[in-house]
């Protein structure tokens, strides 16, 4: 601790976006203060800071998490991605982001990358889930737009389109 | 930023023992669902924390060597529903750990967490209870474990001492061997959502499945803590398999709970809802214990 300020700062090592960095953080900052202050990915959004809305939701280690209820210093040695690390080599977005754009699964927007993230998670299990299941697993994402059904639609046929592409290599 | 007046990070049970040693006014923190937001409330707002999040050997669950189930303090949610172990000797643990929150909740919560809040509409709670589970717990002393009623004193408040952390949650072997259980969250939405009453009932039937060898049921938001409702286990244990045994069951819950008017419901419709949980989550399990009422 620094005795002059009061301040606390731990230097943590982390993947972020599939980039290897290093980064000293003040112990008080939440995962969303340092990939919005310090990596600038904009995509994680501050909404109710207590974990309810999911607007900060990002992938920990294979599995999301709220960034806003977790601590900054946690993240080190965590694999990280957000919503700008699905971005393409030449800047395409990927099929779930456009299946969210034909759906009309996105009005304002602020909900969409922390909904788009829950659905990656889904889709990378690469297995059919019931339409239940897919309602249970997008539960914790707040819309108030697009009353939801959009969003399952989207996330339905992207999984859909996805274990069709991968019977179609398998014969 | 959070007002945090300083974090100690521990990454392993002899040296979080020894931090809390250190820092006697530090609160601990787990995955953090509770205790950041009461921060970010102002409730603990420049709180000197001890994370005990980096400890992994507090995660997981496993066998022990009396075939006794062991949950790691640590271990979310989500691990614990997808657990083959949970799965397979007490699946309604699963079931209930997978109505707290929501997914990214289920992620971060961890069972410890949500034991130690003390806080009476925890989802897991009731069901520890209905398994007479055993909670561990260390500390400069040792080691000592207590069953999880003795664990509750009062509202937000456990039997956990000072420099003290769970260890692990501990299901005796006795105490799943043959039993079949069901809970019932009832609550206003599907997810993202405190239970307004959450009932758990287990159930061990004889060898013809006719009559009721054991019955436990346990309940959250039916007063300040989680509660069993001994009257209500009096009135099945011993009885013919039925539809009358299970009313009398049911009835007598309201002699066991007293829960409370507040602002999520008033105290008449916790008391109806109860006797029609305790109906139904018993006939479940009976169910699941391969038992017929009308047969």
């Amino acid at each position: 601790m620094d005795k002059s300020t009061g301040k606390q700062y731990k230097l943590i090592h982390c993947t972020v976006n599939g980039k290897e960095r290093e980064v000293m953080v003040d112990v008080r900052a939440s995962l969303t203060d340092l990939l919005r202050n310090d990596f600038r990915l904009t995509s994680v959004k501050k909404g109710c800071e207590v974990g309810e809305c999911g607007a900060c939701n990002v992938i920990i280690d294979g599995e999301c998490f709220n960034s806003c209820i977790y601590l900054a210093v946690w993240a080190d040695g965590k694999d990280i991605l957000t919503l700008e690390g699905l971005e393409g080599p030449n800047g395409e977005i990927s099929d779930i982001q456009q299946a969210f754009i034909d759906e009309a699964a996105v009005q304002c927007g602020f909900c969409t990358p922390g909904a788009i993230m829950s659905a990656v998670e889904i889709l990378n299990e690469g297995r059919l889930l019931s339409d239940e299941e897919i309602r249970i697993r997008m539960s914790g994402h707040l819309c108030r737009c697009t009353g939801y059904e959009n969003i399952f639609r989207a996330v339905k046929k992207t999984m859909l389109k996805r274990l069709e592409a991968g019977n179609r290599k398998q014969e | 930023m959070y007002d945090i007046k300083a974090l100690y990070e521990a990454a392993s049970v002899a040296e979080a023992i020894r931090l809390l040693q250190e820092h006697p006014r530090a609160q601990i923190i787990a995955g953090g669902s509770d205790v950041l937001v009461q921060i970010r409330e102002g409730r603990r707002a420049g709180a000197e924390l001890v994370s005990i999040y980096g400890i992994d050997a507090l995660r997981g669950v496993t066998f022990d060597g009396e075939g006794a189930i062991r949950i790691g303090s640590l271990t979310s949610f989500s691990h614990i529903a997808a657990s083959p172990i949970i799965r397979e000797k007490i699946g309604v643990l699963g079931e209930a750990v997978s109505l707290v929150g929501g997914p990214q909740i289920r992620n971060i919560g961890t069972i410890g967490g949500n034991t130690c809040n003390g806080v009476t509409s925890a989802d897991s709670a009731s069901t520890l209870l209905a398994w007479d589970a055993v909670v561990e717990l260390t500390g400069p002393e040792g080691i000592r474990r207590l069953p999880i009623r003795d664990f509750y004193i009062r509202a937000g408040v456990v039997d956990l001492r000072s420099a003290e952390l769970q260890t692990a949650i501990i299901i005796p072997k006795a105490a799943y061997e043959g039993y079949f259980g069901h809970y019932i969250k009832y609550a206003m939405r599907e997810a993202m959502d405190i239970a307004t009453l959450g009932c758990s009932v287990n159930v061990a039937l004889s060898d013809d499945r006719k009559t009721i060898r054991d019955a436990r049921i346990a309940y959250g938001v039916a007063g300040p803590v989680p509660m069993r409702a001994p009257s209500a286990e009096a009135a099945a244990v011993g009885r013919p398999v039925c539809a009358d045994t299970v009313a009398a069951f049911a009835r007598a819950v309201l002699s066991d709970i007293h829960p409370r008017d507040s602002w999520r419901a008033a105290r008449a419709f916790r008391e109806h809802i109860a006797v029609e949980l305790a109906r139904r989550a018993l006939t479940k399990s009976i169910e699941l214990a391969g038992g017929a009422l009308d047969g």
